[in-house]
């Protein structure tokens, strides 16, 4: 059976781990090789990198950084933020990351996502859909809109269309976040999750709000996720990896 | 798991990968390993491994336009180790039916077909190898194993015996097979964490 994954995320800003991943006996828990390479041992799927660098050298920065992770871990990995073009795709792909997300700059320019299936395969292109409730009038079906910026730009795009248009347009996998959801720890948005789900026939990562195992089952049984990404829970120990495997296990999911 | 380097680990470059996961697992295992797009190297290699993500016909055009096609041939054919991995599997069949039909290095019988309907395509994650039948290669891996697969594509040998385990995704199709000094898997042993450092430890030891 296929399994259902578990992604850890982490966050990096000048090819270091930001947001302070708790491992206590790392040497250096700011460097996103040890950190990885933590998680990959304790069992997690795959792994996020979600890049905020912001100087002008970015580029270099970052493809030292996927570099060195390409080295060394020997699970897939993701790496997404700040990516505009066709060229800076290549470039992390290059470096060595299996797959890369892309947000803004898809929204912007929806042709970059069919531009970068087509050349360097549906498999490796994930498109990342931050999504937020509209405010709802009475009686009304529940809508929600996709924004750019980290979540900070709203855009006149219904996010259940976008994910089906990108889908269309030949993405490999959507890394879905419900902006209502994250850092709440209430648990996923389950309805966007499905809804998105449902209308799709690429895997969909759900993201945003997990606070405890519960919220991983929930997310792939009632909201049809294939795999579910979290940060906070993991980077604060207040589970391992392998602690949520026991847990999915448990309530009946196939799991590695 | 000591590694004793007794050969060197050459890799097929056809400049459509990256191929540094690969080559930096070999060498955390312990063994020499190099990358290289040159024939010469091919034709003079102790272990050859050809990998590949891709479309089947580019990969076909890159390896004939740089002299490899028939390298790599000519270098199994005289009885060298060679690991197919992914797309580098489905390149040692006769033909594929990605994008038109188009010819394969013809080292395998059989043909590379689409995955059935009913199924996600591409099939992408960690799945599991049903054991079909004893080989050195999987020494070691347990049944069941999970390892990681990204593919739309599989292949179907003529003689279903070629297959060493099978994995089910709509279909059971063979994840690894082989074939005297000829194996491949379909899935990346590069991406399979522990299950897969030990198979290409298990090559690198053949």
């Amino acid at each position: 059976m296929l399994a259902k994954r578990i992604i850890p995320c982490l966050d990096v800003r000048d090819g270091r781990v930001v947001k302070g991943v708790n491992f206590v006996d790392l040497r250096d828990a700011g460097d996103p090789v040890e950190a990885g390479l933590r998680y990959s041992e304790e069992g997690a799927d795959e792994l996020v990198f979600l890049d905020i660098t912001a100087s002008s050298d970015r580029r270099e920065i970052v493809g030292e950084m996927v570099g060195r992770v390409a080295d060394s871990i020997n699970i897939p990995f993701t790496v997404g933020g700040g990516l505009r073009s066709l060229d800076d795709i290549r470039d992390i792909l290059r470096a060595g990351a299996d797959k890369v997300s892309i947000n803004t700059s898809a929204l912007e320019r929806p042709e970059l996502v069919s531009e970068a299936a087509r050349r360097f395969g549906a498999q490796c292109i994930v498109v990342a859909v931050d999504a937020r409730r509209e405010p709802r009038s009475n009686g009304s079906r529940p809508e929600w809109k996709a924004y750019t910026h980290g979540g900070r730009v709203r855009t006149e795009r219904d996010a259940v269309e976008w994910a089906v248009e990108v889908a269309r347009r030949g993405a490999g996998e959507i890394l879905l976040t419900s902006m209502d959801a994250d850092g709440t720890r209430d648990g996923y948005d389950l309805e966007l999750t499905r809804r998105i789900a449902e209308s799709l026939d690429i895997p969909v990562i759900a993201s945003g709000g997990a606070g405890n195992l519960d919220h991983l089952v929930d997310a792939i049984v009632d909201g049809r996720a294939s795999a579910v990404l979290a940060a906070s829970i993991f980077h604060f120990r207040q589970y391992s990896i392998g602690q949520a495997k026991d847990h999915l296990r448990r309530k009946g999911v196939v799991v590695r | 798991m000591p590694s004793q380097p007794s050969s060197a680990i050459t890799i097929v470059d056809y400049k459509m990968n990256n191929l540094r996961s690969l080559e930096n697992t070999f060498r955390r295992l312990g063994y020499t390993a190099s990358v290289t797009s040159d024939a010469a190297d091919v034709l003079a290699a102790e272990k050859l491994v050809l990998p590949g993500v891709g479309a089947f016909g580019d990969a076909m055009a890159h390896l004939d336009d740089l002299g490899l096609s028939e390298a790599v041939v000519d270098r199994a054919r005289a009885g060298t180790p060679l690991l197919g991995v992914c797309l580098g599997m489905q390149l040692l069949f006769d033909d594929s039916e990605e994008f038109g039909r188009h010819r394969g290095l013809g080292l395998l019988p059989g043909s590379v077909v689409k995955l059935p309907a009913g199924v996600h395509v591409p099939h992408m994650g960690w799945n599991q190898l049903h054991m079909r039948r004893e080989d050195p290669l999987l020494e070691g891996v347990r049944g069941e194993s999970f390892v990681y697969f990204v593919h739309s594509y599989f292949a179907a040998p003529e003689d279903p015996h070629l297959a060493i385990a099978e994995t089910d995704y709509g279909v059971d199709f063979p994840a690894v097979v082989g074939s005297g000094n000829v194996w491949a898997t379909q899935f990346h042993p590069e991406k399979s964490q522990h299950v897969g450092e030990r198979i290409l430890d298990n090559f690198a030891r053949q």
